[in-house]
């Protein structure tokens, strides 16, 4: 119990002293993001992989609005924990060849968002769900108005009230189920046992599921993630697609299943035909980007796109898939976006034309970008392989139809994403690149790291299907039951 | 009964203190008389006592009487070097300001429906004065006059209100006239005009829409620190003495009353939010963003549930002490730069980051971001009416909310993101303790509402 709390409260900690660490902030926040990571592999090896919810805590919060602190994790849980702290420390390292101004408070941002996000991924409770929700969103969008490129204040405006307005109209979905419970609290088990007839499952399906849909973002809730990510600062861009992306599929995952089956199987359907037209349209607008960040943004809406598709196809695969490639697709945007802001960094620009040649002046960092971009078009033997395999596989045995149109994203990633990397890296090197220097420092480290991490998790998945198995069995198993009582 | 007793023999005393020039010693005076007054309202904690049968200080008085006190305090401690440029009648201000608070204490605890009559005057026979107060000013004048105009015409309808309820009822007191309403077979036709007059001249005093015309003229018109007073304290008192009436003697008619009210909050909410997106000045923005505040505080009515009055006090003190910080900035602002457009707050961040993280605190917590008091207050607020299952009415306010959000965080970007004059900003020491004890009861507020949950 005592770790759970230490877990989720060791970033804040972090934050607070970060804040105060002035010119320092840098060293301090690398050194709370790492043993957060520490002691989420502490937690993961003590983690016993069974269905069962562990170190859980539940304190009373506030006790007479039947609000708890009530947190615990479970195989689905540890992954997207996992996740966050990997990638926290790997984006603060990654902010190394940066000079932000007013640093402390960059640094505490990230720490405090990841305070918001684990208690997005542990919260058992709706209303601590809530707040983490909110919580990881305020940081973010200070991160990217405040550090963000241009015309970043309106664009952020537009992300702000977007994801807002979402996640009010999900806050009246948790009024109405607290509101259902006869034990009037916001307690997950309470809510999973609920019986609610199928139109009331129906309202609340939309109540929650556009919340989730524009933090994704499935299409059509998408348009204001490319404008986003290419506006905020490389770390945002980082923490919005490697980790909080997460936070939707997470949610779907944890409260939108179990909790209104009967509305995700009235409306699973027109889920998954969005997600496939997601993945089309993403596809199709990605082969045409000059800017290699907002294609690598599309690229994500993409893959995202068959994450959702897998997850309300409903079935072990899709499901087990969707676990794996939330961790993959976290490593290998991260890793696509770091290699953009290096080349940023260095030449100032990330217009595809522009580029080129940077292989011969920069051949470490011309083979970490390969790696990362093949993990990213999922060839077989890295990462993102066996979460796409899974995936189609689950969306398969939905519908053969399906699983074609959803295929295709493998097909045109390969394309827009080879393409990418062939007029970035190959070719003629021109005027721009020629003085480009190679990746050095905090750099190698980073990047081997995401390199190292995509050929491990493709040659060898099985820890983590290991991991989440059970729980995703039980989940499974608990829907299928519960519709079919409802039916 | 001590407490308006005491704050009544504060005022008096620096009125004198006033007139033997004896300047320095007003705010240590008052500063003592509202301590003294605050005691006195933690002894009478639960003692439920009813004074000559025309106040009751019971819990739901003694809290409202308890933030309205504060309030003031924190109000009276902004008055560090903001008379001196002002006036030289600077008795005058702290003295009419404590009449009005005693007015107040009068509104919060009334049992008779005289009781709230007479502390009603004394408060805005107070207000108006106050308003008015810098004789030479144009803009002082005319806030003025419209306040006392309209607050003279509310006053006439509320006195309305009350002769026909009590022609209906026979009785001026609060529980004769609900056991009336509850025992007599067939209620007398002249108590639901009654009822609708009372309303309106209540609308008028809270500034709810359609009655809210003069809120923007009056607030922006008066001087800084008596529009934080009236937009935040007066405020509570009036929706206090709003609650006591409809929430208490007048709940058996809830299914009467609630129709016009449900007309009048969604009109308050959509009027002061949709005003307020278009206001370049901040004060302004601020007066209409008090007129949406006040729709959120009427949704506790329309629900009534027996923590209505407790939403109430939740959500009257996120916004009093959220509001308070606003106007603590703008006045510092102010005096600055001689303007209160949204532009003077451009690179407040650069200018002074500990009064621009306070200023974003209270932003956060009028837009009702969570960890904040004023997501407690929304929360509770919605919570009260989705207990009725009335899902559009809360669909409508989170639209809203939306609305608010984006013109709460126009001045979040307007400090953070905008470049301004880079003039340092210096914070007077007491402002820097208003601001950090209102930033401290924002947060905890928001962390840890459970302090606050259960008071009535």
């Amino acid at each position: 119990m005592e770790q759970l709390l230490l877990l989720i409260f060791l970033p804040l900690v972090g934050a607070i002293v970060t804040a105060f660490a002035g010119k320092s902030a840098k060293i301090v926040s690398t050194v709370f993001s790492v043993a957060s990571l520490v002691l989420a592999l502490v937690i993961a090896c003590n983690f016993i992989p069974n269905a069962s919810t562990q170190f859980e805590v539940n304190l009373p919060w506030i006790a007479d609005l039947g609000i708890n602190f009530h947190a615990g994790i479970d195989g689905i849980s540890l992954l997207v924990v996992l996740l966050t702290n990997l990638l926290v420390p790997i984006i603060i390292l990654s902010s190394y060849n940066h000079e932000y101004k007013n640093p402390a408070a960059f640094y505490a941002l990230i720490l405090f968002m990841q305070t918001g996000l684990l208690l997005v991924f542990t919260a058992l409770d709706a209303f601590l769900f809530y707040i983490g929700w909110e919580a990881a969103l305020i940081p973010i969008y200070f991160i990217c108005a405040i550090w963000g490129g241009k015309d970043r204040i309106r664009i952020n405006m537009k992300f702000f009230v977007y994801t807002i307005a979402g996640s009010l109209f999900m806050l009246m979905g948790i009024i109405y189920l607290y509101l259902q419970n006869p034990a009037h609290n916001f307690d997950i088990q309470a809510f999973y046992a609920l019986n609610l007839d199928s139109a009331q499952q129906g309202w609340i399906f939309w109540a929650f599921f556009i919340a989730f849909a524009i933090k994704m973002p499935i299409f059509p809730f998408h348009t204001w993630q490319p404008d986003t990510y290419t506006a905020a600062p490389a770390q945002g861009t980082m923490l919005l697609s490697g980790i909080m992306l997460k936070m939707g599929i997470y949610g779907v995952i944890r409260w939108l299943l179990p909790i209104v089956p009967a509305g995700v199987h009235d409306w699973g359907q027109l889920v998954i035909i969005l997600s496939i037209i997601g993945i089309v349209y993403a596809s199709l607008i990605a082969f045409t980007q000059k800017d290699a960040k907002r294609l690598v943004a599309y690229s994500s809406i993409a893959h995202v796109g068959l994450i959702a598709a897998g997850i309300f196809a409903f079935n072990q695969q899709g499901m087990q898939g969707a676990m794996v490639q939330m961790l993959s697709h976290g490593i290998n945007v991260v890793g696509l976006f770091f290699v953009l802001d290096i080349i940023f960094s260095r030449v100032k620009t990330n217009k595809i034309e522009e580029l080129g040649g940077i292989a011969k002046v920069a051949p470490q960092l011309a083979i970490a970008f390969l790696i990362i971009v093949l993990g990213t078009v999922a060839l077989p033997g890295t990462n993102g392989f066996i979460g796409e395999f899974l995936l189609l596989m689950g969306v398969y045995n939905y519908g053969i139809w399906a699983a074609a149109i959803a295929g295709l994203t493998i097909i045109f990633g390969a394309v827009y994403m080879l393409r990418m990397y062939q007029n970035v890296m190959l070719g003629q090197t021109n005027s721009l690149t020629i003085t480009f220097t190679d990746i050095k420092g905090t750099e190698k480290l980073v990047l081997y790291t995401i390199c190292a991490l995509i050929i491990v998790l493709g040659v060898y998945p099985k820890p983590i299907l290991h991991l989440t198995e059970a729980s995703v069995q039980h989940l499974l198993e608990q829907v299928n039951q519960k519709l079919n009582t409802v039916n | 009964m001590n407490i308006i007793i005491t704050i009544s023999i504060t005022a008096f005393i620096v009125l004198y203190a006033g007139l033997f020039k004896a300047n320095k010693a007003l705010l240590p005076l008052t500063v003592v008389g509202l301590l003294t007054a605050l005691g006195f309202t933690f002894c009478a904690w639960n003692g439920n006592a009813v004074h000559f049968g025309m106040m009751q200080t019971d819990n739901f008085a003694l809290a409202f009487s308890g933030i309205c006190i504060i309030g003031t305090l924190l109000i009276f401690l902004l008055t560090q070097n903001y008379f001196h440029s002002k006036s030289d009648n600077i008795a005058e201000y702290y003295t009419l300001i404590l009449f009005a608070l005693a007015g107040m204490i009068m509104m919060v605890s009334y049992k008779n429906m005289a009781m709230l009559f007479v502390g009603l005057e004394i408060m805005s026979v107070s207000l108006y004065i106050l308003a008015g107060i810098r004789k030479k000013d144009f803009a002082s004048n005319e806030a003025s006059l419209k306040y006392f105009l309209m607050g003279a015409f509310s006053t006439g309808f509320l006195l309305f209100g009350i002769t026909l309820i009590y022609g209906a009822s026979g009785s001026f007191d609060l529980d004769k006239i609900q056991a009336y309403l509850v025992n007599s077979q067939a209620v007398s036709p002249i108590f639901y005009p009654g009822v609708i007059l009372m309303m309106i001249g209540l609308c008028f005093k809270v500034g709810a829409a359609p009655f809210h015309f003069w809120t923007p003229d009056v607030y922006e018109g008066s001087p800084s620190l008596i529009t934080t007073f009236m937009s935040t304290v007066v405020k509570t008192a009036g929706f206090a003495a709003f609650l006591r009436l409809f929430a208490g003697a007048l709940a058996p008619l809830h299914d009467f009353w609630v129709a016009p009210l449900m007309v009048i909050v969604c009109l308050t909410l959509f009027i002061g939010n949709v005003t307020a997106l278009f206001q370049k000045n901040f004060k302004r923005m601020l007066a209409y963003s008090s007129i949406s505040h006040a729709g959120y505080l009427l949704f506790s009515l329309i629900v009534l549930t027996k923590n209505s009055g407790n939403n109430v006090l939740v959500y009257a003190a996120a916004y009093t002490f959220a509001s308070i910080i606003a106007f603590a900035v703008l006045i510092l602002v102010k005096q600055k730069t001689g303007s209160d457009s949204f532009d003077s707050f451009n690179g407040l961040a650069k200018r002074n980051p500990l009064v621009a993280l306070c200023l974003t605190v209270a932003m956060l917590s009028l837009a009702g971001i969570p960890l904040t008091a004023g997501f407690i207050g929304k929360y509770l607020m919605f919570l009260n009416v989705m207990t009725e299952y009335k899902t559009l009415l809360v669909a409508f306010a989170i639209l809203n909310a939306l609305v608010g959000f984006y013109y709460y965080f126009r001045v979040i970007v307007a400090i953070w993101f905008k470049d301004g004059a880079e003039t340092e900003l210096s914070t007077p020491v007491q402002y820097k303790v208003v601001l950090l004890v209102s930033v401290a009861i924002t947060l905890v507020l928001g962390i840890y509402p459970a302090i606050i949950l259960n008071l009535i």
